[in-house]
């Protein structure tokens, strides 16, 4: 079998196992690192966003052999600090906001909210309404008023 | 069945090495001797003795003990028999405990207790029960433990326990002694098991204030783990490949060899719901699942379509009395698609099965019933069967059943290995369970503002409520003043309360008996049956030229219910102005000793309907405020119930706008999160606020599933109003098909691999 490397959460990893694997099968059921969620493994539900190089995606729809060594990917679990292990801004403002029921859906909700945090900054554009709407992450709780309001304290503070 | 507040509560000091107090749980609520004779007839069951009280009742002769325990280290352990599923009961029961015993909820850990048999019918999380049924419990033993602790550290320090108190864990006393509670621990407990009893603080402090959730911190951080988190050694990935149509069975596998010889996977079994297999990895489950060339038997429903259905509700409806003579009539039929209640979480187990025991772990709402029917499925005695109760990411009714663990226990068995069994999510909304589609029929009589009778008739796809009530209900059916009623319609009548005083009235549910896989869906019958009232009421108001609002409060039966009402049209601007194409509605709920109110505001011009939304979804009319008040008697954590109502509130919104199922020849086309239009960000309403009412009674309420039925009846009248069109047919969107199913063999879609395409 192929052996497949990349850094995690700041640590080099390597696996072996078949190209067509998806990354999230190789964090989940090879690594061990549960944060992302299945809900759909069609890259419908988003539960399962992490970072690639700073940027959301949804590793149940990358296969493992679309990971180049130098890929650093972000789980949920690597998103605090990993020296201070300070939680990141936006965690704090989800534990602010109360925002979790199940919680299933949250680590992936969290994770695409850094995201759209960055890539409004980056742009220079203001996260409003119409861009939180842009959200597709499905949170089957119906958080979704909170996770709203988190997002923007989480903004403030990162 | 109030009056509990100032009652001292027994309880038993347990022979243990630390102290250990236990309480019966349901041991209080007898059944008044006096109140068979006063119950009224029928339709009003509800308003005396509703489904919570039902369960409470089942629950009393065999009231089995639960325990509350103090370690050395000031630590206070729960072991709850029931199921968090994101309705934060874990976190309301840790405040109950530290309430009691003056402690930091940081010190109480309260677990899921493991299925436990001798429990009989209090097992079970369900009707919102819940905070109803072990509030005054868990007090107790709490109270107990904080009497015994004291009588400990005053023998020791030779003075009186009236004498000293607790803050932040830690026992003072005359003198200035003080010392950790949790080193009275070994002192306090019992040598041999004896009865105490004590009372429960009068003056809470920490119960009524807002508390975030125990563990919201491992939310955040990827820790808090589900069943399929959970690392039980040999336990690889397993997936099912389903029939097309619901509950085809597997006639024989033309593939079985070639497909056993694919990469990664280890076993594969033939087992009652279709074809299992084991895996490396789910990706070679996935695959392999897609590879397998199936001939299936029949299913259950083959033939049925949406259509057919409908016309089959129709042809059981009962018909209405006549008119009242003189009466002028109101007649309504209002119609539900089926609905999915799919959890984020879709439905999965671990299992290992040996050839002497079995041990099992999964998200139960009923975990009694299940561990006996995976123990006989595991051909094994249910004392050779351990059942783990997990924390579920969500349920919505789902995990009242067991489908997934019984599946994982028949593939165990079968493959003589561990197996950690998940449902593809496709799956999860074909073969999953689902809410009845229904038809409500209503009559009105009224005489101008003077109403004289309701009548509804319910008509609804049969609906399953055999694994988590059926217990608990089976063993009342012959206590209650009911006769010749079946199983559903005795939970019909306990769960439908009517909130208004409309003379005759008179609720009835039929059901065809088809065999769908159905279950609750955050609420059993109320959001339809409810949805439907609220309109009648609406039909009602404007026919009268009435204030709807003021209506619903000249004809609310309790002064609870006219205190909602207020608070929603104070906060919620009822009545202010709103432009052409948007309109204000409401709808009232109550249920599980609690009622709700909503308000909503609703944007219905074309610009709102169609706005764009990226890639697959749906739009339509965007509910854009809803207010809610609610009362649940006594609130215990405030911020947990409005974040229930939260919830609630995007259920009802969904039931109403966008999301349904359609059956078409006996399998559900809807496969995926962009089929079923459960409510996202883009049709969330932006401002939400609730109000919790200040204690109204001595008995906590539900509330987990009661903001939906008001919501569906406030969007309902809400979306008439702008529109000018009272709807009747819900979702209003069920008529267009906005997606394109995919197929149905193979049964699951294969992954894409273009992911990086779409980073941000």
């Amino acid at each position: 079998m192929p052996e497949h490397s990349f850094i995690l959460n700041g640590n080099r990893v390597s696996v072996d196992t078949e190209d067509n694997v998806r990354v999230l099968w190789v964090l989940r059921d090879l690594l061990g690192v549960t944060g992302p969620k299945y809900g759909c493994g069609i890259n419908v539900c988003k539960a399962c966003t992490c970072h690639i190089n700073g940027k959301a995606f949804n590793p149940c729809s990358v296969p493992i052999s679309a990971i180049k060594p130098s890929d650093e990917i972000t789980t949920i679990e690597g998103l605090a600090d990993q020296r201070s292990g300070k939680l990141h801004p936006m965690q704090e403002a989800w534990l602010e906001h109360d925002v979790a029921q199940c919680g299933y859906c949250q680590p992936g909700q969290i994770m695409a909210a850094v995201a759209l945090v960055r890539k409004a900054r980056a742009a220079g554009t203001e996260l409003d309404d119409a861009e939180l709407d842009k959200l597709r992450n499905i949170c089957r709780c119906g958080t979704y008023t909170r996770i709203r309001e988190a997002i923007h304290t989480g903004a403030k503070n990162m | 069945m109030a009056g509990h507040s100032r009652r001292r509560f027994l309880g038993y000091l347990l022979a243990a090495p630390t102290l250990a107090v236990a309480v019966p749980v349901g041991e209080e609520f007898a059944m008044p001797g006096e109140a068979s004779a006063a119950l009224p007839s029928n339709p009003e069951i509800a308003d005396l003795l509703d489904l919570s009280d039902l369960l409470n009742l089942a629950a009393a002769p065999t009231s089995g003990l639960v325990a509350v325990g103090v370690q050395a280290d000031g630590t206070v352990s729960f072991a709850l028999p029931r199921a968090e599923v994101g309705q934060g009961i874990t976190t309301a029961v840790t405040m109950l405990i530290a309430e009691e015993l003056d402690i930091g909820m940081d010190k109480v850990r309260v677990t899921l207790a493991d299925a436990r048999p001798e429990l009989l019918c209090n097992q079970l999380t369900g009707g919102s029960n819940s905070m109803h049924s072990i509030y005054h419990p868990v007090r107790a033993a709490a109270a107990i433990a904080r009497l015994a602790l004291l009588d400990a550290a005053a023998g020791q320090w030779g003075t009186d326990a009236s004498r000293l108190t607790i803050t932040e864990g830690v026992i003072s006393g005359p003198g200035g002694r003080s010392a950790p509670l949790g080193s009275f621990a070994k002192a306090a407990a019992g040598t041999r098991t004896k009865q105490l009893s004590a009372e429960p603080k009068k003056r809470p402090s920490l119960i009524g204030t807002p508390q975030s959730r125990i563990d919201a911190h491992d939310a955040v951080t990827g820790r808090k783990q589900f069943t399929m988190d959970l690392r039980v050694p040999g336990a690889l990935p397993t997936m099912v490949c389903r029939g097309p149509h619901i509950n085809a069975g597997v006639g024989s596998v033309r593939n079985l060899a070639e497909v056993r010889a694919m990469p990664g996977v280890t076993d594969i079994a033939v087992i009652s719901t279709g074809v299992a297999v084991r895996a490396n990895t789910t990706t070679h489950c996935i695959d392999a699942v897609r590879a397998l060339r199936v001939d299936w038997r029949g299913g259950t429903v083959d033939g049925e379509t949406d259509a057919s259905v409908r016309a089959e509700l129709r042809a059981i409806t009962p018909p209405m009395p006549p008119p009242m003579p003189g009466a002028e009539t109101i007649d309504l039929e209002v119609d539900f698609a089926f609905a999915s209640n799919s959890a984020l979480e879709t439905n999965c187990a671990i299992a290992d099965v040996r050839p002497d025991r079995a041990e099992i772990w999964a998200a139960l709402k009923a975990p009694i019933p299940a561990h006996n029917e995976i123990a006989a499925k595991a051909g094994l005695l249910p004392t050779a069967v351990r059942v783990h109760v997990v924390q579920g990411g969500g349920s919505f009714g789902r995990k009242l059943f067991h489908d997934a663990a019984l599946e994982a226990t028949e593939a165990s068995k079968a493959m003589g290995k561990p197996v950690k069994l998940m449902w593809h999510r496709t799956d999860d909304f074909r073969h999953g369970r689902v809410h009845p589609m229904s038809t409500s029929k209503i009559r009105l009589n009224h005489s101008g503002e003077n109403v004289l009778s309701y009548e509804q008739r319910h008509m609804a796809t049969q609906l399953d409520l055999g694994h988590g009530f059926g217990d608990a209900i089976t063993s009342m059916l012959d206590k209650l003043p009911v006769a010749d009623l079946t199983f559903n319609q005795v939970f019909f009548l306990t769960t439908q309360a009517m909130p208004y005083d409309f003379g005759i009235t008179n609720q009835t549910l039929h059901e065809v008996p088809l065999k769908f896989h159905t279950s609750s869906m955050r609420n059993v019958y109320s959001p339809n049956v409810t949805g439907a009232r609220e309109i009648a009421v609406e039909m009602l108001a404007k026919k009268l030229g009435k204030d709807s609002l003021e209506l619903r409060r000249s004809f609310a039966k309790e002064e609870r219910v006219r205190a909602i009402l207020d608070k929603v049209a104070e906060l919620g601007e009822w009545g202010k102005e709103m432009p052409p194409g948007t309109a204000q509605g409401i709808g009232i709920h109550v249920e599980y000793k609690s009622c709700c109110a909503v308000l909503v505001e609703i944007d219905c011009r074309p610009e709102t309907v169609h706005r764009p939304v990226e890639e697959e979804g749906v739009t339509g009319p965007r509910v854009m405020r809803a207010t809610v008040a609610v009362d649940v008697g006594v609130p215990v954590n405030p911020r947990g119930l409005e974040a229930q109502m939260l919830g609630c509130v995007n259920d009802g919104i969904g039931l109403v706008l966008t999301e349904s199922l359609h059956m078409d020849r006996g399998l559900p086309l809807e496969g995926s999160w962009d089929n079923f239009f459960y409510t996202r960000q883009w049709n969330t309403p932006l401002d939400v606020r609730v109000f919790v009412m200040p204690k109204t009674t001595e008995e906590p309420g539900g509330a987990g599933e009661l903001g939906v039925a008001a919501t569906v009846g406030a969007v309902a009248c809400a979306y008439g109003r702008a529109t000018g069109t009272m709807p009747t047919s819900f979702p209003i969107n069920h008529g267009t098909l906005s997606f394109e199913p995919l197929p149905r063999v193979p049964p699951i879609p294969q992954s894409p691999t273009d992911g990086l395409e779409h980073t941000f």
